[in-house]
C-alpha cells in the first residue's frame, strides 16, 4: 500500500493526505492508497502548491512506513533518534495534536 | 573585530527586505516551489526532513558575545532552544517557520549578521583560523583578507549563478587549521622572495563524490592583487564548469582535467583585467584591517602561580588544560578550546543556555570575541592564564568542559539521517556510540590525537575523506551501513582517506573502529599518532585487523 | 516580446525590436547585414573576447539565459562592457525573472526580454539595493568607493 506524505508550506512540518483528502499531522491519521490511486490523488496534492513545499508517495501498511525508505519515513513520522524531546515524538507535539 | 558601516547596514537591511518580498510571493502563491527554492537557498533556508534549517553564517568564525546572545535569543524563541555548528564555522537551526524567517534575518541583522549565500551556487561564507590574530606563527591576520573577500562576493552581479557553490577559505599560517586545501581556493599568505607580503592560491580541492587535494595555481600573488585575481579564477570557472551534470561541476573537475591549462586561462584572464578597478584600494584594506588591531592585553608575566597551583590542586582542571587550552601569542594568555562533543550527545550542538554562557565568559574573559571551528568547537581566543581556572569552573557548570579536544570523541559528525533530506544514513548515533565505548579520558589520553569524521552521505559535510579514521553512511536495501576510510588528512599534510573494504553494520561500526584502535595501540612507536603510525604502517595491518580472521574472534 | 529597456532616466517597456536580428551562427555561415540597425544573438557558451571585430559591427547583442540557474551569459555581459567597450544595448533573453534583474543590470544588460512578466516587479526590483559592494559593469560606485569619498570629505 502507499501513503502521500508533504512537508507543510509555511513551517516545514510533515503532512499526510488523511481520509477525505485533506492533510493530517499523524501517520496514524493517513489514509493508504493502492498505487494507482495514491499517483492520481498525489497530482491533487501538488496543485496545492500554496499549502505544501513538498509531496510524494511513499510505501506504507497500517503499521508504518515500510519498505527501502522506511527509516528515513519514520524518522519524519517521529522525530530525530537521537532527541526524543523533539518532533512529532516529543509530549509537547503530541500534547498539540 | 569587524564593525559594520553605514554602507554594511543598509545592504544586509536590503536583503532582509527583498527576501521578506520574496516570502510573501510564495505564501500568496505568486512563486512556485520551484521557482522559490534557489531564492531561498540563496538565503540559507533549506527543507529537511522535519522542517525547514536555517543557516546563518559566522563569517571566518568570528562572533561577538552580543552575537552569540541574540543566537541564543533566535534559537529559544523562533526554534527548539538550540543551535548547530556546522564544520563550515556557520550554525543552523533546525525547526524554524518560513513565516518567521524574515523577522529572524532582522533579529540578525540588528547585531550584524545575515544568510546570505550560506547555500546556493554562489560563492559561499569565507573560512579561516579560528586562531587569527591569538596564535603565534602568523605572517598576517587572515581575517583582514577573509573580510575583504566576504564584502566583495556578496551579492556578487556575475558570479551568483556558478555551476556549483564555491567555497574559499584563508589562512596565514604553516600549520593549516582551515583545511584550505579542500576548498574550491585555498589562500595562504606567504612572504615573497624580496619580503613582500601575498597569497599562495590553490584551487580545486574538495570533497564530496570525487574528492581532491587541491593544486597550486600561483605561487606568489602580491596581495594587493587579490580581487582581481579571485574575479578570473571565478570568470573562468563560470564560463567553463561543466552544468549538464551536478557531480561535475565543480571547480575541482575543471582543475583535475587539466591544471596547466587552467592556469594558463586564468593567468591570461587576469592579464587582461583591469586590476585599477578590481583591486580594492589600499585604503579600503587600511580600514578594513583597522577593525583587527589585538586587542589591549595586559602586561603579565609567561606563568601563572593561581594556574599553577590550581591544576595541581584539581586533577580534572588539568586534564582539561592538557586538552583543551593552547598556547597564545601574547605572554600570560592562553586560547581556551570549548568541546561541543560531550561524550554521547551530537557532535556541534549547544543549547541557548550554553551559548548565553559562552557569551557571558567571552565579555568577561576574552575581550568579547568568540569562534567557531571547522571542527565544530568554540574558542575563546584570549584568556589570561590568571582566569583559566574560572573559565573552567563556568565551562564546567554549563557542560561544556569536555577534555577531548583532538581526541577520539572530538568527532566530526554531520546531522546524517536524523535531519537531513540527503542523508542515507544517521551520523550522529555512530559518534555518540564512538565517545561513548572510549569515554574514560585516561584511555583517550592514551590513543592520542585521533580525527574521527562522519558523513552520513556522499556529500561529505563531516569531511570524511579527510579523517583519520573517515566513516561514510551507505544505504544497502533500505539498511544502513558505514564504511571506513583511513590516512586522511585535513592539515598542512593534507590526504585523502582510502577505503578499506566492505562496510560494516551500524552494529558493527564501534567493533571496527575499536579494532583499529587496538591494533594501532599494539604497533605504535613511542609518542606516534594513529596517523603517523598508519602511513608507516599501510593499509595492510588495519584491514587485517577490520576483516582478518583474526578479527572474528 | 515586451522588452524592459534600464535608461538613465529610468525604465520602460516596449516591445519594438531595436533593428533586425541574425545570430552568430548565422554570421558565421556568411550572412552579412543590410544597412540599417542589426544585432547580434550570441550563445552562451561562446567565449566573447574572440568576437570583438564582430560585435563591434552591430548596434545591439542579444544574450541567453537558457534557464535562470545558468549564469554565463553574466560574464559575457561584463566582458562585452567593460574589456570590448560595447556601447549598444545589450539584451537579456531567455529565462529573464525579476529577482535575477538587478545582477543583469549590474552586469552590463540594458535591455531585458521580460514576456508576460509584470514590469512594475521588475522595476521595483531594480532598486531593491542602494549599496553594492564590487564594481561590475554599471555606473555605480562600489560601497569601497563611496567610503573613501566620506573619508575625504570630512
Ligand atoms: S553529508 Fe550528506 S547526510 Fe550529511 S549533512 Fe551532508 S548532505 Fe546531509
Amino acid at each position: 500500500m502507499k501513503a502521500i506524505t508533504a512537508n507543510r508550506l509555511y513551517d516545514g512540518v510533515v503532512l499526510y493526505v488523511g481520509p477525505n483528502g485533506g492533510f493530517v499531522e499523524r501517520f496514524e491519521q493517513a489514509a493508504l492508497f493502492d498505487e494507482a490511486a495514491a499517483n492520481a490523488e498525489l497530482e491533487v496534492v501538488l496543485t496545492r502548491d500554496t499549502a505544501i513545499a513538498s509531496a510524494y508517495v511513499i510505501e506504507a501498511d497500517a503499521s508504518g512506513p515500510i519498505g527501502r525508505e522506511a527509516l528515513r519515513e519514520s524518522i519524519r513520522r517521529y522525530g530525530p533518534t537521537i532527541r526524543k524531546d523533539l518532533g512529532k515524538q516529543s509530549e509537547a507535539a503530541n500534547e498539540r495534536l | 573585530m569587524y564593525r559594520y558601516d553605514e554602507f554594511d547596514e543598509t545592504l544586509v537591511r536590503e536583503r532582509v527586505a527583498e527576501f521578506r518580498g520574496q516570502v510573501a510571493r510564495r505564501l500568496s502563491g505568486e512563486l512556485s516551489e520551484e521557482a522559490f527554492k534557489p531564492l531561498r537557498l540563496m538565503n540559507g533556508l533549506y527543507l529537511q526532513l522535519h522542517a525547514y534549517m536555517l543557516r546563518v553564517a559566522i563569517p571566518y568564525g568570528t562572533l561577538s558575545s552580543r552575537q552569540m546572545r541574540r543566537l541564543a535569543h533566535i534559537a529559544s524563541v523562533y526554534d527548539k532552544g538550540y543551535g548547530h555548528f556546522t564544520t563550515r564555522q556557520n550554525i543552523q537551526y533546525n525547526w524554524p517557520a518560513l513565516i518567521d524567517v524574515p523577522d529572524i534575518l532582522d533579529e540578525l541583522a540588528d547585531v550584524e549578521m545575515h544568510a546570505i549565500q550560506t547555500s546556493g551556487n554562489c560563492i559561499r561564507n569565507i573560512t579561516s583560523d579560528p586562531f587569527a590574530g591569538a596564535i603565534a606563527g602568523e605572517i598576517d591576520d587572515p581575517r583582514v583578507w577573509s573580510e575583504l573577500i566576504r564584502q566583495w562576493s556578496s551579492l556578487h552581479p556575475e558570479f551568483s549563478f556558478l555551476p556549483r557553490k564555491f567555497k574559499i577559505a584563508v589562512t596565514a599560517s604553516a600549520e593549516d587549521r582551515a583545511a584550505i586545501k579542500v576548498h574550491d581556493i585555498g589562500l595562504r599568505i606567504r612572504k615573497g622572495a624580496d619580503g613582500e607580503r601575498g597569497f599562495e592560491v590553490m584551487v580545486g580541492g574538495g570533497l564530496g563524490r570525487t574528492p581532491y587535494i587541491a593544486e597550486t595555481i600561483r605561487e606568489f600573488l602580491p596581495e594587493r592583487h587579490l580581487l582581481s585575481y579571485l574575479e578570473a579564477v571565478m570568470r573562468i570557472y563560470n564560463r567553463l564548469g561543466r552544468r549538464d551534470n551536478k557531480y561535475k561541476a565543480r571547480v575541482k573537475i575543471l582543475v583535475a582535467e587539466d591544471a596547466a591549462e587552467f592556469r594558463r586561462m586564468v593567468e591570461d584572464e587576469w592579464a587582461r583585467s583591469d586590476k585599477d578597478s578590481l583591486d580594492a584600494p589600499l585604503d579600503e584594506i587600511r580600514r578594513i584591517r583597522r577593525h583587527f588591531t589585538p586587542p589591549k592585553f595586559d602586561r603579565l608575566a609567561a606563568e601563572s602561580e593561581a594556574f599553577d597551583a590550581a591544576r595541581a590542586a584539581r586533577p580534572e582542571f588539568d586534564r582539561w588544560v592538557k586538552t583543551n587550552v593552547l598556547p597564545h601569542r601574547q605572554r600570560g594568555y592562553a586560547i581556551v578550546l570549548i568541546s561541543l562533543k560531550p561524550i554521547g550527545k551530537p557532535p556541534g550542538d549547544i543549547s541557548a543556555r550554553q551559548m548565553d554562557a559562552v557569551a557571558d565568559l567571552a565579555e568577561r574573559y576574552s575581550f568579547d570575541e568568540i569562534r567557531a571551528t571547522h571542527e565544530q568547537n568554540l574558542c575563546l581566543p584570549h584568556v589570561r592564564k590568571d582566569d583559566l581556572f574560572a573559565v573552567w569552573r563556568t565551562l564546567d557548570a554549563a557542560e561544556l568542559a569536555t577534555p577531548n579536544i583532538g581526541l577520539v570523541s572530538d568527532i566530526i559528525a554531520c546531522p546524517g539521517l536524523d535531519y537531513c533530506d540527503l542523508a542515507n544514513a544517521r551520523s550522529i548515533p555512530i559518534a555518540e556510540r564512538i565517545a561513548e565505548r572510549f569515554a574514560d579520558p585516561e584511555e583517550a589520553a592514551d590513543i592520542g590525537e585521533l580525527k574521527v569524521k562522519i558523513s552520513g552521505c556522499i556529500n561529505a559535510c563531516g569531511h570524511h575523506h579527510v579523517g583519520h579514521i573517515g566513516i561514510l553512511g551507505v544505504d544497502k536495501k533500505g539498511e544502513e551501513f558505514y564504511q571506513i576510510m583511513l590516512g586522511g588528512s585535513g592539515g598542512a599534510d593534507a590526504s585523502l582517506g582510502v577505503i578499506t573494504g566492505r562496510g560494516f553494520s551500524s552494529s558493527e561500526i564501534v567493533d571496527a573502529v575499536e579494532r583499529l584502535i587496538r591494533i594501532y595501540k599494539a604497533n605504535r612507536d613511542d609518542g606516534e599518532r594513529f596517523l603517523d603510525a598508519y602511513r608507516r604502517l599501510g593499509p595492510e595491518t588495519f584491514k587485517e585487523a577490520l576483516y582478518g580472521d583474526a578479527a572474528h574472534h | 516580446m515586451a522588452t524592459l529597456r534600464i535608461t538613465d532616466e529610468g525604465s520602460v517597456v516596449d516591445s519594438q525590436p531595436k533593428g533586425e536580428e541574425i545570430s552568430l551562427a548565422q554570421w558565421r555561415e556568411g550572412a552579412r547585414p543590410e544597412a540599417g540597425r542589426f544585432s547580434l544573438s550570441i550563445p552562451n557558451t561562446e567565449d566573447i573576447d574572440g568576437l570583438a571585430e564582430i560585435v563591434a559591427r552591430f548596434d545591439g547583442v542579444i544574450l541567453e539565459f537558457p534557464h535562470f540557474t545558468d549564469g554565463r551569459a553574466y560574464s559575457q555581459a561584463r566582458t562585452l562592457r567593460e574589456r570590448l567597450r560595447f556601447k549598444g544595448e545589450v539584451k537579456a533573453r531567455g529565462a529573464v525573472l525579476c529577482d535575477q534583474a538587478l545582477f543583469m543590470a549590474r552586469a552590463g544588460f540594458d535591455a531585458l526580454e521580460i514576456g508576460d512578466g509584470d514590469p512594475a516587479g521588475f522595476i521595483r526590483a531594480l532598486a531593491a539595493y542602494s549599496v553594492f559592494y564590487q564594481p561590475a559593469a554599471d555606473a555605480t560606485a562600489p560601497a569601497r568607493v563611496l567610503r573613501g569619498a566620506k573619508r575625504e570629505a570630512a
